[in-house]
């Protein structure tokens, strides 16, 4: 091997390792505030990814249907669990989130697609529509049994997976897609040829470490996620709620995952279920970072990403293999370090 | 006197197993009222079921409000604080961001004045307020625990055992702090093993055993009652044994 190959594979790794790091961050958050162990949130990717390039040729994709259904669903749950102390204010804010923003969103998204739509509607259309589906996916799927087991809010997160997998092969069909790159332009230092895309891919996952360092340090609300992912009776009894918090959590989930989604379509071709994989190399992250710590996640997805990059020079049959069998080693240290504990109730 | 906070034949139960079994209690505006009683007499229950973090059979209301359809977060907005018996503290987070988080249902400007006065309390907590909350020591962390409620500008702060695990001359600071509450417009509702203490303080008291009331009264009544003085007080009048 050549200096050459060898940067180029580090260009490439660090690259998809920053991908990997932003999912990595959204999972850790939503484990730490919810609980949850956030499998769906390759399907953010995919559905950030493939809605913004189904909107680059013009049309209308299935998400924002989704959106609307999925809406309606939440609105309904708001409804009966507030039955017994239902009044106006709360019936017409909860129509506000759960059924006008969604159909508006639908309508403008109707109204917009088109082959000459600019790039940057395209992409706010994109966040926004994956937006509104992750918000509803936790009111819908996980508010409810918020106050239940890790394990059995696992096995919901496996079927919320599963079910948007499903639904992401009725909306894009079984063709694989790609989108417009962000910008064209390249800068050439020695040997590396900096692509805008990957450029903007570097800026924008700083952009974001540096946006949830500022939020979580200085803000009121980041500051509430934190205590309630450190002490959930303790951030109730101050009046944080944990539905919102949770909500929060999985919007900033949902966000997150569908921007890397649209980084990553220019570089690579996406499928519907592309997305599953991709989420799973940000778990390996989260893991090695004992899904508590955000830095060490940050590097631990650099470094699976070199490492993807190696294997798929070196073996690339084996490439998921290896990368996948990284996290044998830190369960097995982890196991050891850490002693047994009874999951926490509360 | 109007009742700040009424209870009404309340029952509480674990599963089968009937922990609190018909009390009711009032407390009044600027009042000041304990409950004593051994371990297990089902005290912290009562307080956890009046917060909304068990749920319970029976009449709750707070300042003329049905507690009933209302959660935990909803009460903390009406002006109820719990200080719960294991603090309940965001051991990762300092000081001075725990206290900002007590006062999350209050603007920001308001938060401003309360976190001066709760430093002005317990200074203590100004010259730690850059420390982990799960670095200090039991009185500071019981310290911070009430600072913490109280930033969330409460009518009536419940305190769970506020004396457990400490020091006698840190229990006296922390319950001569619960007396200055008053001043400041705050009622409290004290559950206490510490009888002795509870009852120098407090207006009103209530002795519970076994889930039930067995004795109420005025605070100096009940500290000279015989049978409380030998269960709770660790004396017997002369020339009498414990009933």
């Amino acid at each position: 091997m050549n200096t050459t190959i060898l940067l180029f594979l580090l260009q490439d790794g660090i690259t998809n390792g920053a991908v990997y790091a932003l999912l990595g961050l959204a999972l850790v958050l939503v484990f730490a505030v919810t609980r949850v162990i956030l499998i769906p949130q390759g399907e953010f990717v995919t559905y950030g990814a493939l809605s913004y390039a189904m909107l680059a040729t013009g049309q209308v994709p299935g998400t924002a249907q989704l959106a609307v259904a999925m809406g309606l669903a939440a609105f309904g749950l708001d409804l009966f669990f507030a039955r017994k102390a239902l009044h106006v204010r709360l019936a017409l804010r909860s129509a506000a989130l759960n059924i006008v923003f969604p159909v508006a969103l639908l309508a403008v998204t109707y109204k917009v697609a088109g082959p000459a739509t600019p790039m940057a509607v395209n992409i706010a259309l994109a966040l926004l529509i994956v937006a509104a589906i992750g918000l509803f996916l936790y009111r819908i799927a996980f508010q409810p049994i918020a106050h239940t087991s890790v394990l059995v809010l696992l096995i919901a997160s496996v079927g919320c997976h599963l079910a948007l997998q499903g639904l992401g092969l009725v909306f894009f069909g079984a063709e694989g897609l790609r989108g417009p790159a962000l910008s064209n332009a390249a800068v050439t230092a020695g040997p590396l040829r900096f692509t805008g895309q990957s450029l903007a891919v570097y800026g924008l996952t700083v952009a974001f470490i540096v946006g949830l360092w500022l939020f979580f340090g200085y803000t009121r609300m980041g500051k509430a996620l934190r205590a309630t992912a450190v002490n959930r009776l303790g951030a109730r009894l101050v009046g944080i709620r944990t539905t919102l918090s949770g909500q929060i959590a999985f919007l900033l989930a949902s966000v997150i995952g569908a921007i890397s989604g649209i980084l990553i379509v220019p570089i690579t071709t996406l499928y519907y279920d592309t997305g599953f994989l991709i989420g799973l190399k940000g778990f390996i992250a989260a893991i090695i970072g004992g899904l508590v710590s955000y830095p060490l996640t940050a590097v631990a997805a650099i470094l699976v990403g070199i490492v993807e990059a190696f294997s798929s020079f070196y073996a690339s049959n084996f490439k998921e293999v290896i990368v996948f069998t990284l996290i044998l080693p830190v369960l097995v240290l982890r196991s050891l370090a850490a002693p047994a504990v009874e999951e926490e109730k509360d | 006197m109007s009742a700040l906070l009424s209870v009404a034949d309340v029952h509480i139960s674990y599963g089968k197993v009937e922990a609190v079994r018909g009390v009711s209690l009032e407390v009044a505006t600027n009042e000041i009222v304990t409950i004593i009683g051994a371990n297990g007499a089902g005290k912290t229950t009562l307080l956890n079921a009046i917060m909304g973090v068990l749920p319970l059979k029976g009449r709750t209301s707070f300042a003329g409000t049905d507690m009933a359809p209302l959660d935990i977060e909803d009460r903390v907005a009406t002006g109820l604080s719990l200080v719960p018996e294991h603090r309940e503290l965001f051991g990762t987070m300092n000081v001075e961001d725990n206290l900002e988080l007590g006062a999350f249902r209050i603007a920001k400007s308001v938060a401003a004045n309360s976190l001066e006065r709760v430093y002005a309390l317990f200074p203590r907590l100004k010259e730690r307020r850059k420390q982990l909350a799960g670095t200090l020591s039991g009185g500071e962390q019981q310290m911070l625990a009430m600072g913490r409620a109280l930033m969330g500008a409460p009518k009536l702060l419940m305190l769970d055992e506020p004396s457990l695990g400490l020091a006698p001359i840190i229990v006296a600071d922390i319950f001569r702090t619960v007396g200055e509450l008053r001043a400041a417009g705050v009622s409290v509702l004290l559950v206490e093993q510490n009888a002795q203490a509870a009852l120098q303080i407090a207006d009103r008291a209530y002795v519970m055993e076994l889930g039930e009331f067995v004795l109420e009264g005025s605070a100096k009544d009940i500290a000279s009652n015989k049978r409380v003085a030998a269960s709770y007080l660790g004396f017997q009048h002369e020339g009498e044994s414990a009933v």
